[in-house]
């Protein structure tokens, strides 16, 4: 019955020829999204205040350079060891320590005394890496995601040689909520300021229906309008389930957001990224 | 300014130095005291109070420990002062008499006369690590302090040199291990000389100084995060306690059993009240929202987005809440010229549901 209205609109369409209606736009769920009252509007001098006195402000004022430390939970399997690796070719100044079974509560004083600004765990479960715990160091937010579809170099088709040691660009795609500014503003710390171009290296973090996409590119200039890329690095999406006010503190922490999956999942075209 | 002023309903401070005035009935917020232009870390507002029973002054009290007289009847910053003495930002602030009592996160409380230029009358000690001071709103010389391995005290302004009141902790555990001690916040009860406390144990005691206990007369547990701030229920029976994840709940005092859970909020919530009037509480978190319930169907009634943390709330209870504005004249003038559009039309009849009958028939 559809298929035949579908054909009718068409024949007519073909009739009417030049004279015919514009085709009308399709529904999707994100033409959808119900409006968020805390979409951040580019001229708002209060949440230019609220972030020039922020946490990130040392780092947006390049007053600190990132220095980032990855570990992992404890007894990692091989996937994540290789991931770990991999994500700090990928994120430079990084660095990768074992995690000898030692608390994030005694480790996190140690960290800020040796000058580090951001703290990366990743989670395994299982043998494969499933969540991201990213804590800025002197006394900043901590977010708290769920890591999915993580797939490793080798298992990226079509991809390129290595990444060099080249400062990427960075990219971040759609954060328009107050909610996604900030961990925009996380993400966007974790990289030294000044890309090097020459490089050609691009790490995108893409926010879509509140699940954050990360790939890491190569890119060329074939001529004016025409670029030709290449998938380096590893990829993963992340969902973020919470955002703590200071550093990890899973007994006493007070949270600024947590996604509480009774009350918030209610409507499908509803996100909060 | 001044008009918008005298409307707001609630009064909010946030943590980038504003004190926001907000009218639920339109949905609007306006901001008090802050040039934006000037990036200035470490002005959030981190205490609230009432500086006359009229409700006319506000104490505001900031990270930099200055305390600002706020005129809700002009709009305007009145004067502002600074407390020196002690470490860390407020915890507390009141007023009694003409006379502003600030207390420090070391435990300093002092009492600082009208004029500016005099040093304060009175200090006290109170311990460190305090986390809450607050008034007793019927007997405003008697003060009550808790905080972080810090019991709850009460103080009395006429004797200062030791609490009228001190608390003991409970018992051991099961286990036969010292309870540690964590009041976020607490609260006077108006007419009797109960005190009931909050911990980021997540634990609500009830305490009594009439009795010969000094322990907590009652003492239950909610939820799975510290608990951090609490307000009264107007009834002496339920308090309302907010958690650190946003879980906020009514909890009945005379059983210890969870009554009304106030769904919304997803970040820390950080200030508590209840209109003393009508069954709404309302509440402001670190997820920049102010959001009224109603305590009866545990509705939301009001939400209004802020759009920086919020740490402190006060409600005007002089403002009517339930009056609506006026309709505006222009809309009852459109609506009469539509009436008359449609009574010229001719009435068309509606078509009889033919098809269906044929169907009915067919079978």
């Amino acid at each position: 019955e559809k298929l035949a209205a579908k054909k009718k609109r068409r024949k007519e369409r073909e009739a009417l020829g030049d004279r015919a209606p514009p085709k009308a736009i399709p529904k999707t769920i994100e033409n959808q999204r119900v409006y968020d009252e805390t979409t951040v509007d580019p001229n708002d001098e209060e949440v230019a205040f609220d972030e020039a006195t922020d946490e990130f402000a040392p780092y947006f004022n390049r007053q600190t350079v990132p220095k980032i430390l990855i570990t992992t939970s404890d007894r990692p399997r091989g996937r994540t060891v290789r991931f770990c690796e991999q994500l700090s070719t990928v994120i430079p100044n990084s660095h990768v320590y074992y995690r000898r079974g030692l608390a994030l509560k005694r480790i996190i004083p140690q960290c800020i005394a040796r000058d580090f600004t951001d703290l990366i765990v990743i989670n395994e479960d299982r043998k494969i890496p499933n969540g991201l715990v990213l804590s800025h160091l002197p006394d900043g937010p901590t977010a708290h995601f769920r890591m999915s579809s993580v797939r490793l170099r080798k298992e990226i088709k079509r991809k390129g040689k290595e990444p060099t040691e080249h400062v990427p660009e960075v990219i971040l795609n759609n954060f328009t909520t107050r909610l996604g500014h900030s961990i925009g503003r996380m993400f966007a710390s974790l990289f030294p300021h000044d890309p090097q171009f020459i490089g050609r290296q691009v790490a995108t973090f893409h926010n879509q229906r509140d699940y954050i996409f990360f790939r890491f590119h190569r890119y060329i200039f074939k001529s004016e309008k025409k670029v030709g890329i290449q998938e380096l690095g590893p990829r993963f999406t992340l969902k973020l389930r919470s955002l703590q006010k200071g550093t990890f503190d899973s007994k006493f922490g007070e949270y600024e957001w947590i996604h509480k999956r009774r009350e918030m999942d209610t409507s499908r075209r509803k996100f909060h990224l | 300014m001044a008009a918008a002023a005298r409307w707001s309903h609630v009064w909010v401070g946030a943590e980038t130095g504003a004190l926001k005035g907000v009218n639920l009935q339109k949905k609007e917020a306006t901001n008090y005291g802050t040039d934006w232009t000037v990036p200035r870390g470490g002005a959030g507002v981190c205490a609230l109070c009432w500086g006359e029973p009229t409700q006319s002054e506000l104490l505001v009290g900031c990270r930099d420990r200055s305390v600002k007289l706020f005129s809700t009847e002009k709009g305007k910053f009145r004067e502002s002062r600074v407390c020196p003495g002690g470490d860390g930002p407020f915890c507390g602030l009141a007023a009694y008499g003409s006379t502003i009592i600030t207390c420090v996160e070391s435990g300093l409380i002092k009492v600082w006369p009208e004029n500016e230029m005099e040093k304060a009358q009175l200090e006290l000690e109170a311990g460190a690590g305090l986390c809450r001071m607050r008034q007793d709103p019927t007997r405003p010389h008697r003060l009550g302090t808790g905080g972080k391995e810090n019991a709850l005290k009460v103080w009395d302004l006429q004797r200062p040199q030791e609490p009228v009141f001190r608390a003991k902790n409970v018992r051991n555990d099961w286990l036969d291990l010292r309870v540690p001690i964590w009041d976020r916040d607490l609260q006077f009860f108006p007419d009797s000389d109960k005190i009931v406390t909050c911990t980021a144990h997540r634990q609500v005691r009830l305490y009594d100084p009439r009795s010969p206990r000094r322990r907590p007369v009652l003492e239950t547990t909610f939820g799975e995060a510290p608990l951090t701030a609490l307000a009264l229920v107007p009834g002496e029976t339920s308090v309302v306690v907010g958690s650190a994840q946003g879980d906020m709940a009514v909890i009945d005092l005379r059983q210890g059993r969870v009554l009304k859970c106030l769904k919304g909020a997803a970040g820390g919530v950080r200030g508590l009240q209840c209109h003393p009037g009508l069954p709404l509480v309302a509440s402001c978190g670190l997820d920049r929202f102010l959001r009224v319930h109603h305590l009866g169907d545990k509705r939301l009634r009001h939400k209004v987005y802020l759009k920086s943390r919020l740490t402190c709330l006060l409600l005007s209870t002089q403002q009517d809440w339930e009056a609506k504005e006026e309709p505006p004249p222009p809309a009852e003038v459109k609506e009469e010229e539509g009436d008359a559009l449609w009574d010229t039309m001719e009435t068309v009849p509606t078509p009889a549901k033919r098809a269906k009958k044929r169907k009915i028939s067919g079978l």
